[in-house]
C-alpha cells in the first residue's frame, strides 16, 4: 500500500518520543507554531507580493521614494507593453514566449515518447547489467548544465544549432530522457506483467499489449512526468543564454534576463514579463500535486 | 485436437535452476495436473509452454509441431493467471471478449460467445462490473470465462484456485471438472495441493526443484510413488517412514521391531530401507498378525476421522482411526500393519524397490 506523503517525509519515529519541552503545551505552542509560519510566509512570498504590485503600478509610484505599498494607481500598460511592441506589432518579449512554449513542449513530448518505451522496456524486460545503464542513464544528470553547455556549444557551432530553436529542443530532450526513463519506470514497476502476458495469450503482440493495456494505466505517470520535463525546459537559463542570441530563437527567461542590465530598466516591465512567465508553471504545479497523488494510487489494483 | 509436449525444459534465473530438464507428454483432451511444492518449477514449466518465458534449452511441440520460438499469441492456448490478471480498466463483459477481439472476431459472435461462457459459470449478473467490483471468486469465474471462450489447442491453469477460500475451493474443483467434461479439450493444471491433483486429474506429473518425479494417473502416484518424497508428498496426512532392513523372511527396524517380510520384495538382507506406511493401512482398533509396538503419542480428531500420532522407537507413526477412537498419551498399544499395501524405498537413493512380484 502506498504511505501517505506525511509518513513518507517523517525523519523518524516523531510519536514514540516525548515532547522535549511542556513549558508551553498545547494552544501557546499551535500560537507559536502560526506566528513563526506567518513571518516566514511572510518573507518568502513578499518578493511575490513586491512583483505583482510592481507589475500593476505606473512608473512614477515604481520609483517612489518612499516606497507606496498602498495607495498607487493601478495600470495594465506593463502587461500591455509585454506582448505590443512600442510601435505597434509583436513585441521581442512575445516572440520569447512562443519560442519556449515551442521549445518546452516539443523537448517534453519527445522525451515522453523516447523515454516511456524506454521505461517499460527497463521494466519487463531482463537486459544485460540493467543496473549499470541506468545508472549511466541518470548519470548523464549529475553535470550542471554549467559545465557540459561550453563543450556543447563548441559542438553545436560545429553542426550549425547554434541560435536555433532546434539546438535547445534537443539539449532539452537529452536532459529530460533520463528523467522520463527513471520516473516512468517506477510507475511500469506498479502495474503487473501479468496484464500483458495475459493480453498476449488472448492474442496480442507484446507491442499490441503494451499499447492498449498497460499505457492506458499510465497515463496519470505519464501526466506527471512530462509536467516535470515541461517545468525543467519552461525554466531552463543557463543553456537558452548560451546557446541562441537573436530576439527570434530565444526563450523566455533569457528574454526577460535581457531586460535588466541597460541604463535604465524598466522595472514594471520586468515585473509583468515575470508574472507572465511564472504563470503557467503555477498551473502545471497544481496539476503534478494532482496527478502524482493518482501516480500513486496506480498500484492500488488486486494483486 | 491439442496435444502438448515438452522435452528436456531448462530455465535458471541466476543462480537458481527452476526447471532442470522438464519432459511431459500431455495427451489430446486430458485433464493433466503438474503438482509440485512452490519452487518447484510448475508455473514456470506453464509459462514455458504459453510462451511467456525464455527457455534456456528444451522444446515445446504443441499438436506434434515445434512451437519453441513462436509468440504466445501464435501458440493458441489460453491461461487464467493465479492472480487472475483481469484488465483493472475493463468490465467482465470486456475482459471475457479480449481474446475474441484480439481475433476479430463480430461483435455478433462475441456477445453470443459472452452470454455462453456467463451463463455456464453462473457470472451473467456480474457483466458489466470492473474487476475492482467482484470479489475474489467472482473474479476467478471472470479468469475463467475469459480462459474458455475460445476453443485454444489447451487451457493452462496457474493454481486458479490458491488464492480462493476453502469452502469456494472445494466447490470450483467440482465446477472445473464438470466443465472439462462438458466442454472437452486439453487442460494443464498446476497446484501444489494434492487434495486438487488426486481429486480432478487424469494424469498427474508430480515436480521437485525443477525435475519431474513421477508421472502417472492419481491412483499410481497414490498408491505407487516412484519415491519416497513423492510418497511423502502426496497423501494426507503424510506417509509415515521407518527405517529397517530385511533379515532372512522378517523386516528388522532400527528401533528393534520386526514385521514379516513383504513376499514382494526382492531386497537383499542387510540394506538400508525405509517402510513407508500410509494412515489408512495402519490399524490401533483391530489386532492383526503384522503389528508394532509403541506408545500413544497423541490424538488429532479431525471429525470424520482422528489420526492418531503412535510412537514406535523414536519414530511417530500417523494411524486413521474411527472418530470415536480414545486414549491417554503414554498408553501402550499395539499398530497393526497392512503389509500389502505397505512400501518400501532404497534408504540411500529414496527410489521405490521395484514391486514386480506385487
Amino acid at each position: 500500500m502506498a504511505i501517505s506523503v506525511d509518513e513518507a517525509v517523517s525523519t523518524g519515529p516523531a510519536r514514540d518520543h516525548t515532547p522535549p519541552a511542556r513549558r508551553f503545551g498545547g494552544r501557546g505552542r499551535a500560537v507559536l507554531e502560526v506566528a513563526l509560519l506567518a513571518v516566514l510566509a511572510v518573507v518568502m512570498l513578499f518578493p511575490v507580493l513586491w512583483m505583482i504590485e510592481t507589475s500593476i503600478k505606473e512608473n512614477r509610484d515604481v520609483y517612489a521614494i518612499p516606497a507606496k505599498f498602498f495607495g498607487f494607481k493601478v495600470t495594465l500598460d506593463h502587461f500591455k507593453d509585454v506582448f505590443v511592441a512600442s510601435g505597434g506589432g509583436r513585441s521581442a518579449l512575445s516572440a520569447a514566449f512562443l519560442n519556449s512554449v515551442v521549445v518546452a513542449g516539443v523537448s517534453t513530448a519527445l522525451a515522453t515518447v523516447l523515454g516511456v518505451p524506454a521505461a517499460w522496456a527497463y521494466s519487463r524486460f531482463s537486459v544485460k547489467a540493467k543496473k549499470d545503464q541506468l545508472f549511466f542513464i541518470l548519470s548523464t544528470r549529475f553535470m550542471p548544465p554549467v559545465v557540459v553547455v561550453i563543450p556543447i556549444f563548441l559542438m553545436y557551432r560545429q553542426v550549425g544549432l547554434i541560435d536555433n530553436k532546434l539546438g535547445l529542443i534537443l539539449i532539452y530532450t537529452a536532459f529530460n530522457v533520463p528523467f522520463t526513463i527513471w520516473m516512468m519506470k517506477g510507475f511500469v514497476d506498479e502495474v503487473p506483467a501479468e496484464y500483458e502476458d495475459a493480453a498476449m495469450l488472448d492474442g496480442y503482440t507484446r507491442l499490441q499489449a503494451f499499447w492498449r493495456f498497460t499505457l492506458p494505466l499510465l497515463l496519470p505517470g505519464i501526466a506527471a512526468t512530462a509536467v516535470f520535463a515541461l517545468i525543467f525546459s519552461w525554466n531552463e537559463f543557463v543553456f537558452a543564454i548560451f546557446l541562441t542570441s537573436s530576439d527570434s530563437v530565444r526563450t523566455a527567461p533569457p528574454a526577460i534576463a535581457g531586460l535588466i542590465g541597460g541604463t535604465t530598466v524598466d522595472w514594471g516591465l520586468v515585473a509583468a514579463a515575470s508574472i507572465v512567465f511564472a504563470l503557467p508553471v503555477l498551473v502545471f504545479a497544481y496539476l503534478v500535486r494532482k496527478h502524482l497523488v493518482a501516480g500513486v494510487t496506480l498500484g492500488a489494483v488486486r494483486r | 485436437m491439442g496435444t502438448v509436449a515438452v522435452h528436456g525444459l531448462r530455465k535458471s534465473f541466476g543462480k537458481v535452476q527452476a526447471l532442470d530438464g522438464v519432459t511431459l507428454d500431455v495427451p489430446d483432451g486430458s485433464f493433466f495436473v503438474v503438482l509440485g511444492p512452490s519452487g518447484a518449477g510448475k508455473t514456470t514449466t506453464l509459462r514455458a509452454i504459453a510462451g511467456l518465458e525464455k527457455l534456456d534449452a528444451g522444446s515445446v511441440h504443441l499438436d506434434g509441431k515445434d512451437a519453441t520460438g513462436d509468440s504466445p499469441a501464435a501458440r493458441d492456448l489460453a491461461m487464467v493467471f493465479q492472480s487472475y490478471a483481469l484488465y483493472p480498466r475493463r468490465t467482465a463483459y470486456e475482459n471475457i471478449a479480449s481474446p475474441l477481439r484480439a481475433r476479430r472476431c463480430s461483435s455478433s459472435e462475441i456477445a453470443a460467445a459472452v452470454e455462453r461462457m456467463s451463463s455456464l459459470l453462473h457470472i451473467e449478473r456480474l457483466l458489466q462490473r470492473r474487476p475492482a467490483q467482484m470479489s475474489g471468486g467472482e473474479m476467478q469465474r471472470v479468469a475463467l470465462a475469459r480462459a474458455l471462450v475460445r476453443r485454444p489447442r489447451a487451457f493452462l491453469m496457474d493454481e486458479p484456485l490458491t488464492n480462493l477460500d476453502l469452502k469456494l475451493r472445494v466447490e470450483m474443483r467440482t465446477e472445473l471438472t464438470r466443465i472439462h467434461r462438458s466442454l472437452g479439450g486439453t487442460f494443464i493444471y498446476v497446484t501444489n495441493d494434492q487434495v486438487e491433483a488426486l481429486s480432478m486429474a487424469d494424469q498427474v506429473a508430480v515436480l521437485k526443484e525443477g525435475k519431474v518425479q513421477q508421472v502417472g494417473t492419481p491412483a499410481e502416484v497414490y498408491e505407487r510413488p516412484a519415491n519416497q518424497w513423492v510418497a511423502g508428498f502426496v497423501g494426507s496426512p503424510p506417509i509415515s517412514l521407518l527405517p529397517c532392513h530385511a533379515e532372512g523372511d522378517r523386516l528388522v527396524g532400527a528401533d528393534g521391531w520386526t514385521l514379516p517380510r513383504p513376499r514382494w520384495t526382492t531386497a537383499e538382507d542387510g540394506r538400508p530401507l525405509l517402510l513407508g506406511l500410509r494412515a489408512e493401512d495402519l490399524s490401533v482398533e483391530q489386532r492383526g498378525e503384522a503389528s508394532l509396538p509403541g506408545e500413544l503419542y497423541g490424538l488429532e480428531p479431525l471429525g470424520d476421522r482422528t489420526v492418531v500420532d503412535v510412537r514406535v522407537g523414536t519414530e511417530i507413526l500417523k494411524v486413521k482411526a474411527r472418530p470415536t477412537v480414545t486414549g491417554t498419551p503414554g498408553e501402550r498399544l499395539h499398530v497393526t500393519v497392512d503389509l500389502d499395501r505397505a512400501h518400501l524405498f532404497d534408504a540411500g537413493t529414496g527410489l521405490a524397490l521395484s514391486e514386480a512380484g506385487r
